[in-house]
């Protein structure tokens, strides 16, 4: 079992009919994805890639039945507005891929999600993808295969660098989570490895973290106090310089927090195995896995 | 974006913050006619965007006009060093002039974004002049905070608990809850990520001034604040990094390594200067080159990183999800064309149509040293460098 996305899931793409929407509505239906709906609006009434186009979410589930997923690729002005028209209609899984939404427009939509029960995961994300089931997202699925090893990072590069590293030493994985490289973010790593946990499938967890903020520091209490599956850590930014934005809004050593070092120590303190070259992702989880007799 | 502090303190005053009055002069002349006009005793600021001017020099009192023309020209054009601005320094283009002010107390108060909370705090201390990261880390318990609630907003009774737990009881409870409010609005209505005023002070005849002030902006929302955005000194910023902003590559850092990086993804990219580092070389930049659709960018971003004199080699580390192979394939051979680049180029690429770009890259005969993986890339790189 997956987490988050299955081959069952139905999913609406809002923002399908702009340069990114499309080209990755695309390749998420050659994956498999089920996509069964797309918003723009005032391009309700056509189709897009076989798909339905609406003018609003709202019109999207009363046409189309109940509605699982959205994949939003709106713009970061109206990107926020975007997430909370899912909201509004009950969507359970949102994910956000747009880069560049205001920092303060994020902290309104985790406000209002708040209590909400629906799982936003971005923005600034690469999206979920749950190997040889669904693709939610722009990863390249090629690198992809279906096992047990859940994958939960920041970056989405860094992702496909560590699934490409699994899958060829042969380590599948069940689903591969991007949560997004913004300060303020829907799902953290912490919630998602307690998904991870409570899933069968998932043996072991890669967690791939990067500078900036506690995330990986929460993520390393819940593993301590409740995670006996493997965890495989990797933290990105060892090398940067304090006071700079690393390409992320959220990767930023503030004084002295949210650095490379305190996080692997709060890891290795909580259990996890740290990696400390990103070359060597694959061969340090195929270590841990044989260590283990999972592998 | 940051902004200078006498900017910063034009926008507090604004938001009905007290500020020292004052003035900015960009030459000692003017410092003089300013300290004039102010007709009191001053102190001459040096304005740069870096903290830790005063242990540099660049911070002075002036008892008269005269003195303040003296502390102008010795500070106007000196090249000042802080713990923050490195061992370059930074050359000094303009001075504050304000009221000296008689300090009662100092203390600290800043409104930031916490990640974990997910909305904005204030925090407090009375510990003000000090780093606030010095005192978290030695007085933990001397610093207070309040999350405000983003749906109901900033509401008095936050600004009274603050007010009173940083001892602003009595005649100051009314103007410390004023101040905080209009710190808080300021924050919210300029999409800031830092609001910072280091030290609030109280005077000697009661009244709370924003002695310093630092100001940073969510650069994710400059789209709907032209008047910040006209705050904008690049003359402080990097101007390699200015050069790539204009050329559309948002994402370069210069750092003080020999081995340029071009390579996609935030992640990725501090991923390879960590694996650079592991090898034993030192990453001349970050740069995040985003996904690549047309070549010319390749041509810009190789462009930067030449033009940086320490680059002695480049690793290019694409793992093509978005961005193509074959864009950034042609992209090195319009470059070398354009170019003339006669650092060597390790190259590790994958995903999508990496064939066509291996084939555009032997086509051309450019001289590209490939690697299989990451962990070959950094090491042939770091060779590549020490050869």
């Amino acid at each position: 079992m997956s987490i988050l996305v299955n081959k069952d899931t139905r999913v609406l793409v809002q923002g399908i009919t702009g340069r990114e929407g499309g080209f990755q509505t695309e390749r998420c239906i050659e994956y498999g994805t089920k996509v069964i709906a797309g918003v723009t609006p005032g391009r309700g009434g056509e189709t897009a890639f076989g798909v339905p186009v609406f003018d609003t979410v709202a019109d999207a589930v009363r046409e189309r039945g109940p509605i699982d997923c959205s994949l939003i690729f709106v713009p970061a002005p109206g990107a926020a507005d975007a997430v909370l028209e899912a909201a509004a209609s009950q969507i359970k899984v949102i994910v956000c891929i747009t880069e560049g939404i205001p920092t303060l427009d994020m902290v309104t939509v985790k406000r209002a999600l708040r209590g909400s029960g629906l799982t936003l995961i971005g923005p600034n994300c690469p999206g979920v993808i749950a190997p040889g089931e669904c693709r939610v997202g722009i990863m390249p699925g090629s690198v992809f295969s279906r096992g047990g090893i859940g994958v939960v990072s920041r970056s989405g590069t860094l992702v496909y660098e560590a699934v490409d590293q699994l899958t060829r030493l042969g380590i599948g994985q069940s689903t591969c989570v991007g949560v997004g490289g913004d300060p303020i973010i829907g799902t953290t790593q912490r919630e998602v490895i307690e998904m991870f946990n409570a899933d069968p499938e998932t043996k072991a967890i890669v967690l791939i973290g990067e500078i900036g903020g506690v995330a990986e520091q929460e993520a390393a209490e819940y593993i301590r106090a409740s995670v006996r599956k493997p965890v495989i850590a990797f933290i990105a930014g060892s090398t940067a310089p304090p006071g700079r934005r690393m390409g992320h809004a959220g990767a930023i050593i503030a004084g002295n927090t949210g650095t490379a070092a305190a996080k692997k120590e709060a890891l290795a303190a909580a259990g996890a195995v740290i990696c400390d070259s990103p070359a060597e992702i694959g061969a340090t989880t195929a270590r841990v896995l044989r260590e283990r007799g999972l592998l | 974006m940051k902004v200078h502090e006498f900017q910063a303190k034009e926008l507090l005053a604004r938001y009905g913050v007290p500020v020292p009055h004052g003035r900015v002069a960009t030459s000692a002349s003017e410092a003089r006619q300013v300290a004039a006009e102010l007709g009191v005793p001053t102190v001459v600021k040096a304005q740069i965007h870096a903290g830790g001017r005063g242990k540099g020099g660049g911070i002075k009192l002036a008892s008269t006009p005269d003195a303040a023309e003296a502390a102008a020209r010795q500070v106007i054009g000196m090249t000042l060093v802080t713990p923050q601005t490195g061992p370059e320094g930074r050359l000094v283009r303009r001075v504050l002039l304000e009221e000296q002010t008689a300090i009662a107390r100092e203390l600290y108060l800043a409104v930031l974004i916490d990640s974990s909370g997910g909305g904005p705090v204030i925090m407090g201390s009375a510990a003000g002049g000090m780093e606030i990261e010095e005192v978290a880390a030695a007085h933990p318990e001397a610093i207070h905070r309040v999350a405000v609630d983003p749906a109901a907003g900033f509401q008095p009774f936050e600004g009274r608990e603050l007010a009173f737990a940083l001892g602003l009881g009595g005649e100051l409870l009314r103007p410390a809850v004023a101040l905080i409010a209009g710190l808080y609005r300021l924050f919210v209505e300029k999409d800031c990520s830092l609001a910072e005023v280091n030290p609030l002070v109280v005077t000697q005849d009661g009244r709370l001034v924003a002695l310093d002030a630092k100001l940073n902006f969510d650069d994710n929302a400059a789209f709907r604040h032209a008047d910040i955005v006209a705050l904008r000194d690049v003359e402080e910023e990097d101007a390699l990094e200015v050069r790539a902003q204009s050329e559309g590559i948002n994402n370069y850092v210069k750092l003080d390594g020999d081995i340029g990086c071009i390579v996609n993804g935030a992640g990725l990219a501090m991923a390879t200067m960590d694996a650079i580092k592991l090898a034993g070389g030192e990453p001349a930049n970050f740069l995040d080159i985003g996904t690549v659709n047309d070549p010319a960018r390749v041509v810009n971003a190789l462009g930067i990183i030449t033009a940086d004199a320490n680059v002695k080699a480049i690793l290019v580390n694409i793992f093509g999800g978005m961005a193509r192979v074959d864009v950034i394939a042609q992209g090195v051979v319009d470059a070398q064309k354009q170019l003339r680049a006669d650092v060597p180029i390790v190259a590790r690429l994958a995903g999508t149509n990496l064939e066509e770009g291996l084939k555009l890259l032997s086509d051309a005969g450019v001289r590209v040293e490939m690697a299989a993986d990451l962990g070959e890339a950094a090491r042939k790189a770091v060779a590549a460098v020490k050869a």
